[in-house]
Formats: C-alpha cells, structure tokens, sequence
C-alpha cells in the first residue's frame, strides 16, 4: 500500500462501512498512549535518541499485517511535504502535533486506515483505532490486542501504581482516551445541547466541536471522550462514556421527530435551501460548507432527501478542507481559488450522486 | 502592507528568519501563515498546556512554602536531569523515571486532574505484566525462605528454595535474549 492512497482519498476505506446508529454516531475512536521504559520522552530526548526508535519500529513492523489490519505502511514526516502532512491531519490520520513538532516522526497505517500508529509524538507510541458508527466497545477490545501485540517487541513504561507511564500528567494510568465523533443537528438547532454539555462535563467527559475553533462546532459535529485516565479501568471509562452517548442518541432522535413534527416545513425548508447552496453555488467557505452538509445530511436522515449516500458528511467534510483541495489541485491555492474549488468539487460529487 | 504569499490580503504576522547569518523577513497573513507551517494551527494544545502548569505552580507554591519549596526546587530526575521545576513549568514528564524522583509532589496533581484518583486500575502490559506478578511472587518467597531459616525449619526452606528456582527459570526464559 502506498502513501498515495492515504493522499487520494478523502474518505477511508473503513468508513464506508455503515456502522450501528450511524444516522449519529459517526465513528468511534480509541487512542492509547504508551512510552519505552528506557528512552526518555520525545520533549526531552535527544533527536539521535528518538531517530533510533523510529529505525527499530519501522524495521519491526513496516509491511507487517495483524489480524485484519493489513500491510502497516511505515510513513516518515520528513518525507512529507507540509500539504501532505496536513491532508493525514485533516482525515485524523495524525495529530497536528505529530504534523508540526515532532522532528523526528513517524506513523504506521494500516491498508484500512482503520488503526494508525504515532511514533514519537508527545508519547513515544499512540495507537489510534477507528471504527464506524457506535462500536467502542469492539473498538477497545481491539486496541487491546494491536497494544499487546505491540508490546511483543517493545518494553512499556509500567508502573504498578501508576500504570502506564506518560509524557503529560493528563494521560497516566490508562493512557486512554476514548472518544466518539457524533453528528447532532437538531440538538444544535434546538440549543439544547448547550444545557446538556455542563451535565456532561460533570461526569468527568468532554464535549467539543471537532472542526471549527474554540467552542464552536462546524457542520454540528460533536466529540465527546473521557478527561480521567487515572483510578479507573479502560472497561469503565468506556462504559461511562457509553451510556452519555446512548443518552445523547436518545435526545437528538427525540429533537428530530420533534422538528419534524411542529417545524416540517420549515425544516424542510432549511434543508433544501442547503441543498440548493450546494448543488448551486459557484463560490464557498468551509463553515457555510459545513453547515450545508449539516443540513442536507438531517434531510438524508428524516427522509426528505433521497437518492444520496449517507457518506457524503463525511466524505465532503474532509474533502473540502484546505489541505485536500491543495492536494486534490496538486498546487498552492489562496483562499478565494479554494473556494471556487471546493464550491466545484462539491457539484461534481452531487452530479455523480443524482446521474 | 500585502502578504507576500497571497498578495491579497494584509500581512498581519511579520516574522524574521535567521539562516548562517542571513536575515529574511516574513509578512504573511494568517492563513498563509498557518499553510505555509509558520504557525501552529492546533492554538487548542497551547491553551491546555498553561492551564495545566498553572495548576501545578498552584499546587506546589500551596504546598508550605520555604523550606520545602527549597526543597522541591532542587528535586532533580537522575536518569534524564529534568528538575521538578521544569516539570511544573512544562506540565510534562521526562522520562519515565520522573514519576519516582518527584513522586512525594505529584499526588495531589493526579488528584487534582483525575477527579480524586491516584493508583492505576487498569489494563497491565501483557507479558511485561506476567513477569511483574512473577517478581513480586518471587520476592515474597524469599522472604519466606529467611524466615523458615531464622527458624530452622529447613525441610520447608528446601521446598521453598525450589520454588524460587522454578520461578527465577520462568522469569529468565520469558524476558531474556531471543
């Protein structure tokens, strides 16, 4: 497998897999952060240090397949041009901090870019693990065995006390953040989840936009993962987080057949005039893009919009962010010729759709 | 004055470039700028990262004050020299050593940031965990072998010794050299 692939395509192969309550929960992710017991942590080490690392796992595990996840290709971020790096940070491939500060970085992604794994990060070792839809508990189950897989070769930071060693006190313990990405229109239309992220904040889990900055949350598409890594198991942690999802599930089908209801015109309405936008305009920003794709995806959900895949959220989100189109334009564009860009590509994707 | 990448917009971020001596000046606006990887475009990190050290000094500047904030500004990691002052200043670790050097401070930090909770409950490395168990059965026989000595009970010792070598065998053939 190549690095072209992971550049080409906005959408991973493992999302096109439709997943339980995907009408919502649009993925779920494990990440696990892990360190070597001898090395000292990236922030500190030396780069001859940290470059070793990156020679032993690439010779363990370059082309090796586990289970399903097959052929791990061995990327170096030397070897990547800012562009390119960007379009693995926008597909969620990377962290921006692997992207931008790890000097010598390095990331395994399976053939699915289902399971990837950071290389001296801010920990020496991030497993990340996605799956489609609502799933995370099949999601831990296998991070588990990838990690213990992992550890046949490698030696952890482990402490009996304080479980596995991390660069940021923040990750102890566990070293696990779950999280869940979730897509709630009609909480946001209704700002009920406005009340509803104090109470959850309250459980020790965090609820933020995931596209957009600070606060807000473009295209109504929420993460939501644990804070606590320390004095509670991987399988309670998930579960907490499990049943606030279910719970957020609930009240968002709720506030759709509600708007439904009492709103219908002017929900549909809304719907089209944002199916219109797409299927029309010839200039667009990516937060009325988002928008848009927020309200054509509720219209493919509550049924008045039919004939196109429910993919086209995520494929177009990720699609029409900069890195992609720069990518995609196999060129530097400044932000008007992304606009007119993105405005093109998303016709084009709608005219495959209806044609 | 234009940004020189766009030529559109009005560089608002200005930047001086040192290369072998040569000055380069950068005017670029904000977008640019983050295209181009002058700036960070992940500002949430930052945030996060001084919220925490801020919660750190907090904590150790609450703790007692003179003397042990002496002591507490010596306090230094042997094996990566990172001192507990660094520590709290980065909000991170060095090395994995760090949480023994500055142990004596760091639990009301875990308390603080994980909601009262200081001890790990969860998932042990698979077979580096195998091995911690084996360790600790192994140090607990011992034990118990100089007691059944001090005591002259050497029929039970002789057992016991056996033990700790069927276990020591274990320890070697899984951890050793491949």
């Amino acid at each position: 497998m190549s690095l072209q692939q992971f550049m080409n395509e906005a959408i991973s192969p493992w999302m096109k897999e439709e997943g339980p309550d995907s009408d919502i929960v649009m993925s779920s992710r494990i990440r696990l952060a892990r360190n070597l017991d001898q090395a000292p942590f990236p922030i500190i080490a030396k780069q001859s240090e940290l470059t070793k690392i990156l020679e032993y796992i690439k010779e363990e595990y370059h082309h090796q397949t586990f289970k399903t996840y097959h052929d791990l290709e061995f990327v170096n971020m030397k070897d990547l041009k800012p562009i390119e790096k960007r379009v693995l940070v926008e597909k969620h491939l990377i962290s921006p901090h692997l992207a931008e500060k790890s000097e010598q970085g390095g990331v395994l992604i399976s053939e699915s870019e289902q399971v990837s794994v950071m290389i001296n990060e801010e920990d020496h070792i991030r497993i990340q693990l996605y799956f489609p839809g609502f799933q995370l508990e099949k999601a831990l189950e296998q991070a588990f065995e990838i990690d213990d897989w992992l550890e046949e070769k490698i030696n952890y930071a482990f402490d009996e006390n304080k479980g596995y060693l991390t660069s940021c006190p923040t990750n102890v313990g566990t070293g696990m953040r779950a999280s869940v990405m979730m897509h709630l229109p009609a909480l946001a239309i209704t700002q009920k989840i406005n009340r509803m992220i104090p109470a959850i904040s309250q459980l020790g889990l965090v609820v933020r936009g995931i596209y957009g900055e600070g606060s807000e949350a473009l295209g109504n598409i929420f993460q939501i993962s644990n804070q606590i890594t320390l004095g509670r198991s991987e399988m309670d942690i998930v579960g907490d987080l499990q049943s606030v999802v279910e719970k957020l599930i609930e009240e968002e089908r709720k506030a759709r057949q509600l708007l439904v209801e009492q709103s219908s015109i002017q929900l549909e309405d809304r719907i089209f005039r944002s199916y219109g936008i797409l299927e029309h305009s010839r200039i667009i920003e990516s937060k009325e893009t988002a928008k848009c794709l927020s309200d054509v995806r509720l219209g493919i959900d509550v049924g008045f919009i039919k004939n196109i895949s429910k993919t086209i959220l995520n494929e177009l989100m990720v699609l029409t962010q900069p890195g992609f189109l720069q990518q995609y334009a196999k060129e530097a564009l400044s932000p008007e010729e992304r606009d007119i860009l993105r405005a093109s590509l998303i016709r084009e994707r709608l005219n495959i759709e209806n044609g | 004055m234009d940004c020189q990448e766009c030529q559109e917009r009005p560089a608002t971020l200005h930047f001086t470039k040192v290369v072998n001596g040569n000055k380069t000046e950068i005017h670029v606006c904000e977008q640019c700028a983050k295209e181009k990887g002058y700036v960070s475009y992940d500002e949430e990190a930052y945030s996060l990262h001084d919220l925490l050290s801020g919660l750190f000094n907090f904590n150790s500047s609450s703790i007692n004050k003179n003397s042990e904030f002496v002591q507490s500004q010596v306090l230094t990691c042997d094996n990566c020299s990172m001192t507990y002052q660094d520590f709290t200043r980065v909000g991170k670790f060095g090395c994995a050593e760090c949480y023994h050097a500055f142990s004596e401070h760091l639990n009301p930090i875990f308390r603080r940031v994980h909601s009262g909770n200081t001890t790990h409950d969860g998932k042990i490395p698979k077979r580096i965990g195998s091995d911690l168990s084996l360790k600790r059965t192994l140090s607990d026989y011992k034990e118990k072998l100089q007691n059944l000595i001090k005591n002259e009970e050497f029929e039970q010792a002789a057992k016991v010794r056996d033990q700790i070598k069927e276990i020591e065998r274990e320890l070697y053939k899984g951890g050793g050299d491949e």
